[in-house]
């Protein structure tokens, strides 16, 4: 749990776009705040649908959101 | 601490204290009665039947008081609608739920195979109940604060 190789680089986006704010996201892409937490702190890795979702609203491609980390991580 | 698991915690403290309290007050009226076979039956198909509404009254009650409290204390709304991760998180608790209950019934089976009172039986299953409604907000509460 917590071990996910998928990291993304929302919070950046979300700053240049206006700074927007984690509930206007959320809003936007149909999921609770908490949702929008969790995927930035790498605690949950999103639908398909859901990734599809936040890179419109980004107006980008999905991979400048999210990128998967081929190496998995080594236990502390 | 969000909502959802506020609304974890309390469920195991309602879960506990509303069965505790039935179990308690049952034992109370008829711990001491001798009955037989037929009776003892009868008795335990009514308690656990009466648990039921007693417990979705609780429950209701407890949760009409937390919304209520939580909204003056923290102004914070209960969230109107479940996205993917909520029924992920629903999904996974009530695996985890599930095979509690099985563990359990499966012992409860193991007590009759081995002769032990029908009473036994019985307290097991009921236990076992209340351990997977436990299990269930645990797991629900672990995911919301660990990840999924």
């Amino acid at each position: 749990m917590g071990e996910h190789r998928v990291s993304n680089n929302i919070r950046t986006l979300r700053f240049h776009n206006d700074e927007m704010t984690q509930q206007q996201l959320a809003e936007k892409v149909g999921v609770t705040r908490q949702t929008i937490v969790a995927i930035e702190k790498g605690k949950y890795s999103p639908s398909l649908e859901l990734a599809f979702r936040m890179a419109r609203i980004f107006n980008t491609p999905l991979e400048e959101v999210f990128s998967f980390d081929d190496k998995p991580k080594k236990k502390k | 601490m969000y909502y959802h698991e506020k609304k974890s915690i309390l469920n195991i403290v309602s879960t506990l204290l509303i069965y505790g309290t039935y179990y308690w007050t049952v034992k109370q009226e008829y711990g001491q009665i001798v009955m037989s076979a037929d009776e003892e039956l009868q008795f335990w198909g009514k308690t656990m039947l009466l648990v039921i509404p007693i417990a979705i009254a609780g429950k209701i009650i407890v949760h009409i008081i937390f919304s209520i409290t939580n909204r003056l204390v923290t102004k914070e709304d209960q969230p109107c609608f479940e996205d993917e991760r909520d029924r992920l998180i629903a999904l996974k608790s009530t695996r985890n739920s599930f095979f509690t209950f099985g563990f359990g019934f499966l012992l409860a089976l193991g007590a009759i195979a081995l002769g032990w009172p029908l009473q036994t039986m019985f307290v097991v299953m009921i236990v076992a109940g209340v351990l997977s409604d436990v299990f269930d907000n645990l797991s629900q509460l672990y995911f919301h604060q660990k990840g999924i």
